[in-house]
């Protein structure tokens, strides 16, 4: 028998030391979060989520108030859409914000929020550009927009909790607020290893992929899931393609082994594959030393060609076969069962060894 | 209606052409048809085809509708004198030796007794009856004549009249007197009303023919049925519409189950509907919403909407369409063919389809004209019957080189004034009709919230000449009286209807203005006469 | 049959019939141009100037979407120098609107915002000017906002050209153009008849569909094509949901006929009907005349049906039973209805309302 308490006048379980957001969620309500980082402690820095809890003074925030037995919470009140809101025009004044220009349009949980609570007027004026601290363009993979960072501290957690590389925190106060490296410096002359976590749960547009811009907006893009092909992790990975191109990487949540995170490979190193020194037709060397292309016809004849003569001449044992631990399991697997059944040797082995 | 005067006349009835055709056409002839405020779409193409394509245009309207201001001549005849006037052009025509000879001799049959009929019908003397001008007239018969491809489009302007199957056969007289049947630009095209009149001819919800128009009385045709459905048919044809609701009164049907229709609203003299209704031992109605029908009936059965469900239409130029589900139905409500199978099944009966797609599966088997038709193909662009192979590219005009019958009919035929023509005592003409932004009996359209912002309740057109005479201020309300019944609306003082015609829209319950039409009935069609009846106006 | 003839297009021998636009020859082989005012169906009028192209031995640049193409023609549709050209066109639209995408409906299906993105704007190098024009949202179904207005003309052309409705125009032209009714009235006061294609062909947010502001931005939306339940034209719409709902309902140009993509105020607003409250969503029985409804369960209302309909059957014969099918309903059903009257019941008294 576990514990109940009242959300929006229904009985609800949950486990004790649950916070009022998760122990909704269970029961069905979805409260809106802007910094809640799940797995992290919670900050309760955005007051999105905020609710009315019977007998308190005020609105709680439901990421970082924990369910106490019988406690009444409400969730839809108009009280609480009008504190939301007010709070969404504050974020949003806080910095500057048009997303005609922001490669977050379309994926951004403020314009989410925007969109949600109907403002079309801004109610407060936003910040002025001179208080803003200017935009980092200086490094090739991340893009540091302050006009749009709304200090929810995702990054701040996702670095130093979820990663541990303790790059960024939480720096200066009040108006100043910064999200800083060590020494206030640019990511790629601070401890940054651009694992992109940071990027990778950023609500709105204040950290973005910089290979991604102009490539492609959320809604253009198919996203499909995959395994990584760099180490044995196997961290599983969407590739967001848009016109037969990777646009940009991002880590599956909930999924083992990875959990929503992933490395510098794994997020940023794709680019080999539209590398101009790919391999595009079979190559076959002339009696000069020289390659020239050949058709898959040609070559593949060649190959049998050859094979079937050493056979002949020298016996199967005479062939040996090099497989590839970066292959797929069917790849490998064909391949020892055509050295073992077509050729009829045990030659077989791959680079595991080295 | 339609169905059996083009059936008469071309051994097929329907559209002949297709919609896009008349964007291309040389002429275009519109009569009884307000297309732009119930057809709008093809009202579009019409006026494109004036605007940028130099088509000419020729309205034969008693109401000065939108179209008017496109026409290259506009005939306002009196209601009911259809005839006459195509008699009239006919006249025109073959006086001065303008008809298609070659044609008329090649292609039909019956030409002399036309001829010696409509030679009758001389400019002067149809002015009498029309009051259409006879230089306007002459006009007219030349420019339609004189035009390489000519489309003739109506409505129920043309059916809704005890004299509607002559009307109809009128204009494919002077179709054909021209040659202009079978020919891309040409035809007859009647534009039907509601989105899927055409579909439910074309799969037999008619009393005398099942899909297909194959007659009930024939051996051949029922033997086929009886095999297929494995069951035995009856060779009686059923009764029509008006016969059933009329049985209903005498007691000879005892049970009447409707599929999304509201009669209640839509008949004829809705007093006496209504206690014909009442005589039933049983009434199952399905339906979206609790119509007026529904409130009488004695078992309710919720409905999906178009939306919330997978099937096919047939609109008014045979082109058979997808309709998919693009939503949940609400509650418990069911698609209407779902609902069919439960209770056949119930009665021993078993239908047991899984979906829309098996069951037009099986109208390909019975129905040779839509047996080239499958989902599949219908997956890009709709397939117009028709299409009797899946390689066949359906048929974008019919009567090519051959009519259906076989040679095309002529009909002579006499004017016939309406059944109730306006007296001492109820001297305004009525004419009801629809629209731009309401629908039928207005249980979809009256709840929207756009079309009720545009036009949010019934209004009586008046023409200032009689709103001055009778005292009748716009928007002021007032009383409509007949020989049946009365009902009270507001005002709208417009040229648009002739002074001594009052024209009403069907739309709206608050004033339903079938307590005044008149049920007389089209001999053949069986079609009440809503474009005429005679009534009182009064301030209210 | 007019011969080909042949062009080269950004260094790609291209072979066209002859009268077609570089634009048409271009896209014909799948070369992207970016276009604001050009709209199939409507005369070409050249106003925006985005799909500026090069051509040889031309002395300025060429708008591809008048320009005919002429045999031999050397077109460049992609060069440093004609992008900064579209760039330059592009901001000056941009600092002469208001334009946040925060707060604007169009956002995600903007076509001025798509080549902002595609051309990699950051921020126009004019100071934003835009005129202050007041909203025209005084009906519940189109709403004015002109000042995202870009002047294309679309709008215009659609109603003059398309629609035939003749109830928009330029007004003041030059700097204070605007587009609109005559007099600068609201829609409402105008002759607009409703049809929404203005709103349709509208490429920026001038022009929106009120019903769906705040209703689900566009990549929320999932599209449905069906066939719209008026009249008998049969006109192919596309259905936007969201949550079980109408969003908005729109024509498709690429479904052909019988509307080419064209819609009336019916099929384009008339769609509320589907989730009102009135709504049946339970089987209603009235067990014996004079009572009241009640709610029952589908079983019992096919049992309750099937034994009467039998009985009546059984005392009064098959022909005392009629049914009236719908010409609303589809043709599956029309066809499952009259078999069921006469295989099941065995009477041809089967009609529906088409003669009405
Ligand atoms: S961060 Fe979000 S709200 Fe701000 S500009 Fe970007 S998309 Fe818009
Ligand atoms: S950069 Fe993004 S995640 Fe970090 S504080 Fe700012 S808004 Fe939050
Ligand atoms: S019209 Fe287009 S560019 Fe302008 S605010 Fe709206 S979505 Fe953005
Ligand atoms: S809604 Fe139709 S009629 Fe009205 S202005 Fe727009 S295009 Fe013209
Ligand atoms: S309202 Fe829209 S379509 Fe009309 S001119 Fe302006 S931007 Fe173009
Ligand atoms: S959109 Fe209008 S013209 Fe088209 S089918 Fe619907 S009601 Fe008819
Ligand atoms: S999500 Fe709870 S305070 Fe930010
Ligand atoms: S698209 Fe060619 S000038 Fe506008």
């Amino acid at each position: 028998m576990s514990d109940t308490f009242i959300l929006n006048g229904k009985e609800t379980p949950y486990t004790p030391g649950q916070m009022i957001l998760e122990a909704a969620k269970n029961g069905g309500i979805e409260i809106p979060t802007l910094c809640y980082l799940k797995g992290s402690t919670p900050t309760g820095a955005c007051r999105i989520c905020l609710v009315e809890v019977k007998g308190a003074r005020s609105l709680m925030a439901a990421c970082s108030t924990p369910v106490t037995p019988g406690m009444e919470v409400f969730t839809e009140t108009a009280l609480v859409h009008q504190a939301r809101k007010l709070n969404v025009e504050l974020l949003l004044s806080s910095g500057t914000h048009n997303c005609l220009v922001c490669e977050a349009n379309g994926n951004c949980r403020l314009q989410d929020l925007a969109y949600f609570y109907k403002i079309t007027d801004l109610r407060f004026e936003e910040k002025a550009a001179s208080d803003i601290y200017p935009k980092e363009d200086q490094n090739p993979l991340i893009v540091r927009d302050f006009s749009r960072c709304i200090l929810c501290g995702r990054c701040v957690q996702a670095c130093n909790e979820v990663m541990v590389n303790r790059a960024i925190s939480q720096g200066y106060r009040g108006k100043e607020s910064k999200i800083v490296t060590g020494g206030d410096l640019p990511y790629h002359e601070s401890e940054c290893v651009f694992c992109g976590q940071c990027v990778e749960v950023c609500p709105v547009g204040a950290l973005t992929e910089k290979k991604a811009k102009g490539l492609g907006r959320p809604w253009e893009i198919k996203k499909i899931r995959t395994t990584c092909p760099y180490c044995g992790v196997g961290c599983q990975q969407w590739l967001h393609v848009k016109d037969g191109k990777i646009v940009k990487v991002t880590a599956v949540e909930d999924a083992q082994p990875n959990q929503g995170r992933l490395c510098v490979k794994g997020r940023f190193a794709y680019d080999f594959i539209y590398s101009e020194e790919r391999l595009k037709t079979p190559l076959i060397r002339e009696a000069n030393g020289e390659f020239r292309e050949a058709s898959w016809d040609e070559a593949l004849d060649l190959v049998a060609e050859k094979f079937k003569e050493i056979i002949k001449k020298d016996g199967p044992d005479a062939i040996a076969g090099v497989s590839c631990a970066r292959s797929i399991n069917e790849d490998s697997y064909q391949m020892q069962k055509f050295f073992r059944a077509v050729i009829g040797t045990n030659n077989i082995d791959h680079c595991a060894r080295t | 209606m339609t169905v059996a005067g083009l059936a008469a006349t071309f051994g097929s009835g329907a559209m002949t052409n297709s919609i896009d055709e008349l964007e291309y056409t040389d002429l275009i002839l519109a009569t009884g048809t307000n297309t732009t405020e119930n057809h709008p779409v093809i009202g579009m193409k019409v006026k494109r085809a004036v605007r940028q394509h130099g088509t000419k245009l020729i309205v034969i309207d008693p109401r000065e509708i939108d179209l008017v201001k496109y026409a290259d001549i506009w005939l306002r005849q009196k209601p009911g004198t259809d005839v006459a006037v195509f008699n009239g052009l006919m006249n025109v025509i073959i006086a001065e030796g303008l008809y298609d000879k070659e044609y008329v001799a090649g292609r039909t049959e019956g030409f002399e007794a036309l001829k010696e009929v409509v030679a009758k019908y001389t400019p002067e003397a149809v002015e009498k009856i029309s009051g259409v001008p006879a230089e306007d007239l002459k006009k007219a018969a030349r420019l339609y004549a004189g035009a390489a491809r000519a489309s003739i489009i109506y409505a129920m302007g043309i059916t809704q009249h005890t004299t509607g199957t002559d009307n109809v056969k009128s204009t494919a007289n002077l179709a054909m007197l021209c040659g202009n049947v079978g020919i891309e630009g040409g035809g007859v095209n009647p534009l039907r009303g509601q989105n899927n009149v055409q579909g439910a001819c074309d799969m037999g919800a008619l009393p005398n023919v099942y899909p297909a128009y194959q007659p009930v009385a024939n051996d051949d045709v029922r033997k086929k049925f009886e095999a297929a459905w494995k069951a035995a048919l009856s060779a009686k044809p059923g009764l029509t519409l008006m016969e059933i609701m009329a049985a209903a009164g005498s007691g000879k049907v005892k049970a009447l189950y409707v599929m999304g229709e509201n009669p209640l609203l839509s008949d004829p003299d809705l007093q006496h509907v209504k206690k014909e209704l009442q005589k039933l031992e049983l009434m199952i109605v399905q339906d979206i919403f609790l119509t007026e029908t529904a409130q009488m009936a004695d078992v309710v059965l919720p409905a999906c909407a178009f939306a919330e469900k997978e099937g096919t239409f047939t609109n008014t130029e045979r082109r058979v369409q997808r309709v998919r589900k693009a939503l949940e139905p609400p509650g418990e409500a069911k698609a209407d063919w779902e609902i069919i199978c439960g209770i056949s099944g119930k009665m021993g009966y078993p239908m047991a389809y899984a979906s829309a797609r098996e069951i037009c599966e099986e109208v390909r088997t019975v129905t040779p004209s839509y047996a080239g038709i499958t989902y599949e193909r219908l997956e890009k662009e709709g397939l117009q019957w028709p299409c009797p192979t899946v390689s066949h590219a359906g048929t974008k005009f019919l009567h090519k080189d051959k009519f259906s019958r076989g040679l095309g009919l002529f009909t002579a035929l006499e004017h016939i004034p309406p059944n109730e023509l306006p007296d001492q005592e109820y001297p305004f003409l009525l004419s009801t009709g629809r629209v731009l932004y309401h629908y039928h009996t207005g249980t979809m359209t009256t709840r929207a919230r756009g079309p009720v912002e545009r036009c949010p309740e019934s209004l009586v057109e008046i023409h200032p000449e009689d709103a001055e005479r009778l005292g009748i201020a716009d928007g002021q309300k007032v009383k409509v009286t007949s020989r049946r019944g009365k009902v009270e609306a507001k005002a709208h003082i417009t040229e648009k209807s002739a002074p001594g015609s009052i024209f009403m829209n069907f739309h709206f319950n608050e004033a339903p203005v079938n307590f005044l039409t008149n049920p007389a009935l089209d001999p053949i069609g069986k079609i009440p006469e809503y474009k005429v009846c005679a009534v009182k106006l009064e301030a209210a | 049959m007019d011969k080909k003839i042949t062009v080269t297009i950004d260094g790609q021998e291209v072979s066209a019939d002859p009268g077609q636009t570089i634009l048409e020859a271009a896209r014909n082989q799948g070369i992207y141009i970016p276009t604001l005012c050009h709209y199939s169906r409507t005369t070409n009028v050249g106003a925006c100037r985005v799909c500026v192209v090069e051509v040889e031995n031309a002395r300025s640049y060429v708008a591809s979407c008048c320009a005919p193409i002429t045999p031999g023609m050397v077109i460049r549709t992609n060069t440093p120098a004609i992008r900064a050209a579209q760039r330059m066109i592009v901001e000056l639209m941009w600092s002469s609107g208001d334009h946040n995408c925060l707060t604007c409906e169009q956002n995600g299906a903007c076509e001025l915002q798509d080549l902002v993105y595609r051309l990699q704007i950051d921020k126009p190098r004019f100071p934003i000017e835009h005129p202050a024009y007041g909203p025209d949202s005084t009906n519940t179904m189109i709403t004015r906002d002109l000042n995202k207005c870009i002047l294309c003309g679309r709008c215009v052309r659609a109603c003059n050209e398309i629609q035939v409705n003749e109830v928009l125009d330029f007004a003041n032209r030059g700097s204070y153009a605007k587009v609109g009714p005559a007099f600068d009235a609201d829609y409402i006061d105008s002759a607009c008849v409703f049809c929404g294609e203005c709103a349709q062909v509208c490429p920026t947010g001038a022009i929106t569909f009120k019903q769906a502001k705040f209703a689900g931005r566009p990549w929320e939306l999932a599209k449905t094509r069906t066939t719209c339940a008026y009249c008998g034209v049969g006109c192919q719409i596309d259905l936007y949901t969201k949550d079980n709902k109408i969003v908005k309902v729109m024509g498709n140009r690429e479904y052909g006929q019988p509307n080419e993509g064209s819609l009336c105020v019916k099929g384009r607003f008339g769609m509320d009907f589907i989730s009102h409250p009135d709504r049946l969503t339970k089987p209603l029985i009235r067990r014996r005349k004079g009572e009241d409804f009640q709610e029952a369960a589908w079983d019992e209302a096919y049992a309750f049906i099937a034994e009467r309909l039998a009985a009546v059957k059984k005392e009064y014969g098959p022909d005392s039973i009629a049914g009236l099918s719908s010409a609303r309903c589809t043709n599956e059903e029309n066809y499952l209805f009259q078999k069921f009257l006469r295989g099941a019941i065995g009477t041809n008294n089967v009609d529906h309302c088409a003669r009405l």
